[in-house]
């Protein structure tokens, strides 16, 4: 059945607040929330707020409870096979950052960690820093012209000093998605650790991560239309039952004397101090609407409405895609130059019709020097965009293109 | 408002920062960075005693950026260091939205920047360049 976009919209409040024209095309940076995250959040936040795991008064308790049916609607909708599994962070950055860590012990002089040139700064810089305080190299994947990741000779780029290996399953600049099969057999064949940065993948839909055979896996909730400073990590539990803490603090430990400390079992041993509970309770709220969609309707909209975006690009003069054109293994996020006009100008023109897009590296600075520019321009979908979205962008830069070239 | 940001003025300069290029012979060279973007600034200046005698730049930006640095380079030769400060001073109280007139009167098309907050490090960065340049330039000679 077709998707009800009219019906899709009513559940996004901010529809109701932006007069027209908006065209909100910047979904890969962030989502609009959902009515049920934005109701969690509001009604924890002035009707039943207490802090959460400690206190047994009533107000504490619920809060405690919906905290960990927060946490058990994430691993739902994760595909988790235990919410143990599944730690609450404030995001992807915090997610992938708590990994790099917990991780340093599995890292010696002379290891490697491989990482990617499709990558997001957050998937490459917290593993440069771990290469640092352990004397280990970074070695990068790199891209095709197509803006996919390059698996031809994954022997070469994985060897036995291979430790880690930090992957994204969707580009935030190509929406190429990852086919991850092949790098997690070439990485359990030397025995290294994949991390996948699940970020831009976890708003399409519903997934099954102990399937994808990652060890990690990070991702925040306000790309999947929760409220912004939650997100989660999911980690294999027996590993998680091996790793160190990160950070230190409150409610995370067993007991503490002067002396020392023993630690709390997983996942409450990687969260120390008061956790952002309502953006938490967001995030599992938006989780158990989207795990109650038609997927199979939203995703098709979604591709026709990609594949109406990128007929209308190649149309328009001068526009170069970086990224696939096909519509197979990818998501709806389309980045694109225009050719001696900055991505900057551009997006600041569009806004001026009304439409909504990003301009600039998009935290990809290795991928736009791989493409050998600086900047683009990127239109990103999700399941409340429509066909005039796709138009108001186009006839946008065509204006665009009259008025700056 | 957005228009306005890319008035007639803004514009033409923009496409004169194009023209211009590098000093082979340059006391000091300063490359800056937008982090927003990955706009990129190298300014070049040579020095006559403490005043600029020429500025040479290669700007690989957007059209505020472009712009910004085509006004500083066509007003900047023959200033002293006391003088670009004060520029660069203005126009920062310029993207503050407050009033008064700028010492180079030509800062003035910046003004609809002011609104547009996360623009205002594209018309900052040559200007900062410069500063740096001018910095360096100063414990060069010292």
């Amino acid at each position: 059945m077709a998707l009800d976009v009219a019906a899709m919209r009513r559940n996004f409040p901010i529809f109701a607040h932006q007069p027209p024209p908006f065209h909100y095309l910047d979904n890969a940076a962030t989502g609009q929330i959902c009515a049920a995250a934005a109701e969690a959040l509001t009604t924890f936040e002035t009707a039943g707020r207490a802090n959460v795991k400690r206190g047994v008064y009533r107000l504490a308790d619920r809060a405690t409870q919906a905290f960990a049916e927060a946490r058990e609607r994430m691993a739902a909708y994760l595909g988790a096979t235990r919410p143990e599994e599944v730690i609450l962070t404030s995001g992807t950055t915090f997610g992938l950052n708590l990994a790099a860590h917990v991780l340093e012990a599995r890292v010696g002089p002379g290891d490697a960690i491989l990482v990617s040139r499709l990558e997001h700064h957050s998937n490459i810089v917290p593993w440069q820093m771990l290469a640092e305080r352990r004397g280990a190299r970074i070695r990068a994947l790199g891209v095709t012209e197509e803006g996919r990741l390059d698996l031809r000779d994954l022997e070469a780029a994985i060897d036995r000093r291979t430790r880690i290996v930090a992957v994204t399953h969707c580009s935030n600049v190509t929406g190429a998605v990852t086919d991850l099969a092949p790098l997690v057999a070439r990485a359990r064949a030397v025995g290294a650790l994949v991390v996948v940065d699940g970020a831009q993948r976890v708003p399409h839909g519903p997934l099954e991560v102990a399937s994808l055979g990652c060890d990690i896996y990070a991702l925040s909730g306000h790309k999947m239309f929760g409220a912004t400073g939650a997100g989660a990590l999911w980690i294999r539990h027996d590993l998680l039952e091996t790793l160190p803490p990160f950070l230190g603090g409150g409610e995370m430990i067993s007991r503490v004397t002067i002396e020392e400390s023993r630690y709390a079992p997983p996942p409450h041993r990687f969260e120390a101090g008061t956790p952002p509970i309502g953006p938490v309770l967001a995030m599992g709220a938006a989780a158990d609407w989207l795990a109650g969609l038609d997927w199979q309707a939203i995703l098709a909209h979604e591709k026709r409405l990609t594949a109406r975006l990128i007929a209308g690009l190649e149309a328009l003069p001068g526009l170069r895609l970086i990224g696939p054109r096909d519509l197979d293994d990818r998501y709806g996020v389309v980045a694109f130059e225009v050719a001696g006009v900055h991505a900057h100008d551009v997006c600041q023109l569009l806004d001026g019709f009304g439409v909504c897009t990003r301009g600039g590296h998009h935290c990809a600075q290795p991928l736009m020097d791989a493409f050998g520019t600086v900047a683009t321009v990127r239109a990103s979908l999700a399941p409340y965009n429509d066909a005039d979205d796709i138009d108001a962008l186009l006839e946008g830069l065509e204006q665009v293109i009259r008025i700056l070239r | 408002m957005t228009m306005d940001l890319y008035n007639r003025r803004i514009v033409e300069a923009a496409k004169r920062a194009r023209e211009r290029g590098r000093l082979a012979d340059a006391d000091v060279s300063v490359t800056r960075d937008n982090p927003l973007c990955g706009d990129r600034i190298t300014l070049d200046l040579r020095f006559e005693g403490e005043r600029i005698a020429a500025l040479g730049l290669r700007v690989r930006g957007c059209l505020l950026t472009e712009a910004a640095a085509t006004l500083l380079a066509e007003r900047g030769v023959g200033a002293t260091p006391r003088e670009l400060w004060r520029a660069q001073e203005d126009l920062r109280r310029l993207l503050a939205g407050e009033a008064g007139e700028p010492v180079w009167p030509e800062l003035a098309m910046f003004r609809p920047v002011a609104g547009v907050k996360s623009r205002h490090e594209c018309v900052l960065l040559p200007f900062e360049a410069a500063a740096e340049a001018l910095a360096r330039g100063r414990a060069e000679r010292a």
